[in-house]
């Protein structure tokens, strides 16, 4: 997924490999992740594609299958990957994670400490904002959990970025090595308010933390918790609209001159000052957008931090 | 690891300030947000009297100062706050009310000719402010939480607070959004985080932008590659689109040569041919742009009567290279050949599908990109046309909706006032036309 190597340029055009791992697409909101192996096959509801098929050609391809359905194979991303991820537990989403990356302020070289690790949908994120220099420590308490995601983690190609622990941190803190060293800590922990003098002990001053909770509750202990040694604290709660694009004739009310009678002034004027234009665009299709039916409502809310300085 | 008080350039999150550094001051807890940049000579206005931001250099991002009296005048000195919890924010069962108090001018017995006295006999704020609780007939009716409103409203007053925040992408997005909103077209935090993310912006890739928010997103993207990859700002016709923002940020010589830019004329010609003209251009271009980026300053003229902080950007570096060098001819041949790995457009007056069915060519195959606009319209058009087109798959308009909640015990709710609108963003991946 990502380029860890400064001289070997990123670049897509490379072709699909024995081994990649690819993203088949069938429609936005239907899409795998697929680890390409010579000898193996791909089946869904538009016939068999053969993996050996795709080998060599570029990402962003259009595949056939062998009853003459496509899919399109593109080449991973934290955010494709947020799509296609096996959910072990509730996941953050985009419009979470990039809030967060930009506001904890995590750049490449960042030391970035995290719990829990969950599915590791916010963990690949961070792995690219801290490359190629920077390191993300993410613990979890789920032992099979914690080896899932490093599983996950060597697939999509960020191993070398993520270390994974098995740990209990709002029972143990995060471990003393770290002491000092955060640039950033991220908790989504049920009781982040017992993580919180670790987190500060961790965190350089002037360091940012971030704690992600669902619950107005769980916000209200931990900011009761950040008091005494953060500055700074701020709650946000970010969602995203998405809209539907759909091409179309919108009827003109054109009627004839007595049923206006009744309707207001202006709309006549307009008529008269724009009828010409008008009647053209009632011949040809627009393009309408509004707002999707279905939304996520709530996701959690997101409480920001930054170490006192004291020295 | 970066280590604190090693300020080199290797280093890219530097702690602590140095001479000729870039900052956010912040006064008051956000009520005031001043650019500036730290220099012997460097001042800053507080009510009526100006203070020298001398004290600041070499003291950590994050550190607080107030204003102390000094022999010869009052001066800015460090503060470290203390780790207690203030007092009166835990009450939850609050008994007295609003119904004694009467807003009939007559509460404070201390005059303002009282205040001037203290201070001329050298009160600190604190003192003034502790005065003004003793002398003040209804503060002790007061609940909890309007005597601490009350405490907050004088200490901004009588012990302002200098906070010293450090430059980045969030910090310089938020106050511009605060005060120059139009100068980054409405461009909200959320919304170009969104647009990092959604383009992909990693180490060692190569960025292509059409940057008309002066250069914020020059700035945050440069801020995600640290001094690898590329970030290519392509403009049409002959004048590069000003990129001073970029200058706000402390960005190291690795970090600025990084940063390039290229007439869309440039990238889109092919090996032969046309190249003599364009060189010809690109003579007058770099004159233009090193004027563009020279001449605007990084306070805007109004800013720049309120804090004297215009220095030279060289003055510690040397001769170090400049963010928004032209690209150089192997850059181009490069990029013609393998394709940028990401388009991100943040070109408030431009028509995006214009834009995009000349850029999305030069992208590689399976390369994500993201649009920002204040307007509905143009995206779903544009979204429209490339779904004809059958040049990007995978595509979204969403709005981002951003909302800040004051927590505080027994009395969380949103904050009454909010940014009720965040621009659309179009994301999609361009796909193999073969």
């Amino acid at each position: 997924m990502l380029c860890s190597d400064g001289e070997k340029k990123l670049s897509f055009c490379r072709s699909i490999k024995d081994g990649d791992l690819v993203i088949v697409y069938e429609k936005r909101d239907v899409m795998k992740a697929v680890k390409v192996c010579e000898a193996s096959v791909l089946q869904n509801r538009f016939g068999v594609f053969k993996h050996s098929d795709w080998i060599g050609k570029p990402f962003g391809s259009k595949v056939l299958s062998n009853k003459g359905g496509f899919v399109y194979l593109l080449a991973p991303t934290p955010e494709l990957w947020t799509l296609v991820l096996s959910h072990r537990t509730q996941i953050l989403y985009i419009a979470d994670i990039s809030f967060l990356i930009t506001y904890l302020e995590i750049v490449p070289g960042s030391l970035v400490l995290e719990s829990g690790t969950g599915s590791g949908s916010l963990t690949t994120s961070l792995a690219r904002a801290v490359a190629p220099t920077g390191h993300v420590y993410t613990f979890d308490f789920h032992q099979q959990r914690a080896a899932s995601a490093r599983e996950d983690f060597q697939s999509t190609g960020v191993g070398s970025l993520v270390t994974v622990g098995v740990r209990d941190i709002q029972g143990e803190g995060f471990p003393d090595e770290y002491s000092g060293l955060a640039d950033s800590v991220f908790l989504d922990l049920p009781q982040p308010w017992l993580a919180i003098l670790s987190a500060g002990k961790m965190l350089k001053q002037d360091g940012t933390l971030c704690s992600f909770s669902p619950c107005i509750e769980q916000v209200q202990r931990t900011c009761e918790a950040l008091k005494s040694n953060f500055r700074d604290i701020r709650t946000f709660e970010v969602l995203l609209r998405t809209f539907e694009v759909h091409e179309g004739k919108m009827d003109i009310c054109q009627g004839d001159e007595g049923l206006s009678v009744g309707s207001p002034p202006c709309k006549r004027r307009q008529r008269s000052s724009e009828g010409s234009t008008v009647q053209d665009s009632s011949s040809s299709p627009t393009i309408k957008a509004k707002p999707c039916a279905d939304a996520r409502g709530h996701t959690g809310y997101l409480t920001f931090s930054r170490l006192k300085c004291l020295s | 690891m970066s280590q604190n008080n090693i300020q080199s350039d290797s280093v890219q999150n530097p702690r602590v300030t140095w001479e000729g550094c870039s900052v956010l001051l912040d006064i008051n807890d956000g009520d005031r947000l001043v650019f500036a940049r730290l220099t012997a000579g460097s001042t800053l206005k507080i009510g009526n009297k100006n203070y020298s931001l001398r004290p600041l250099i070499g003291c950590p991002f994050g550190s607080s100062f107030q204003i102390e009296n000094g022999t010869e005048r009052p001066y800015l000195s460090r503060f470290i706050p203390s780790t207690e919890e203030r007092e009166g924010c835990q009450i939850v069962d609050e008994r007295r009310d609003n119904r004694a108090i009467v807003d009939n001018n007559e509460a404070q017995t201390l005059t303002s000719e009282d205040i001037d006295e203290m201070r001329r006999q050298g009160a600190k704020g604190d003192e003034i402010i502790e005065a003004l609780i003793a002398n003040s007939a209804t503060f002790e009716k007061k609940t909890a939480f309007s005597q601490e409103k009350y405490r907050i409203k004088k200490q901004k007053k009588y012990a302002p607070r200098v906070l010293l925040r450090r430059p980045s992408a969030r910090s310089l997005c938020e106050a511009y959004f605060k005060k120059y909103p139009n100068r980054i077209g409405f461009l909200r935090v959320d919304a170009l985080s969104l647009l990092l993310s959604l383009a992909n912006v990693s180490a060692n890739s190569d960025i292509l932008l059409v940057d008309m928010v002066g250069g914020l997103l020059t700035g945050a993207v440069a801020e995600r590659l640290g001094g690898t990859g590329c970030v290519c700002n392509t403009y049409l016709g002959s004048t590069p689109s000003p990129v001073e923002i970029v200058r706000a940020f402390n960005f190291n010589n690795e970090i600025c040569k990084r940063i390039v830019r290229a007439p869309l004329h440039d990238l889109c010609s092919d090996q032969t041919g046309t190249k003599k003209i364009d060189s010809c251009n690109a003579e007058l271009n770099v004159q233009i742009s090193t004027i563009s980026i020279e001449e605007m300053p990084l306070p805007s003229k109004h800013e720049a009567a309120d804090s004297q902080t215009i220095v030279s950007p060289q003055s510690k570096m040397g001769k170090a290279p400049k963010a928004g060098e032209k690209a150089s001819e192997e850059a181009l041949k490069l990029w013609k050949e393998n394709g940028f790995s990401s388009l991100i457009i943040a070109a408030p007056d431009a028509d995006a599908w214009n834009l995009v069915k000349v850029l999305l060519p030069l992208l590689s195959y399976s390369a994500p990109f993201a649009i920002y606009h204040q307007y509905l319209q143009p995206l779903a058009t544009c979204m429209h046309n490339l779904q004809q087109s059958k040049m990007a798959i995978g595509m979204q308009i969403s709005e981002p909706w951003l909302r800040e909640y004051q927590v505080l015990p027994s009395r969380t709710h949103p904050s009454m006032q909010m940014s009720s609108f965040g621009g659309y963003i179009l994301s999609g991946t361009k796909i193999c036309s073969s």
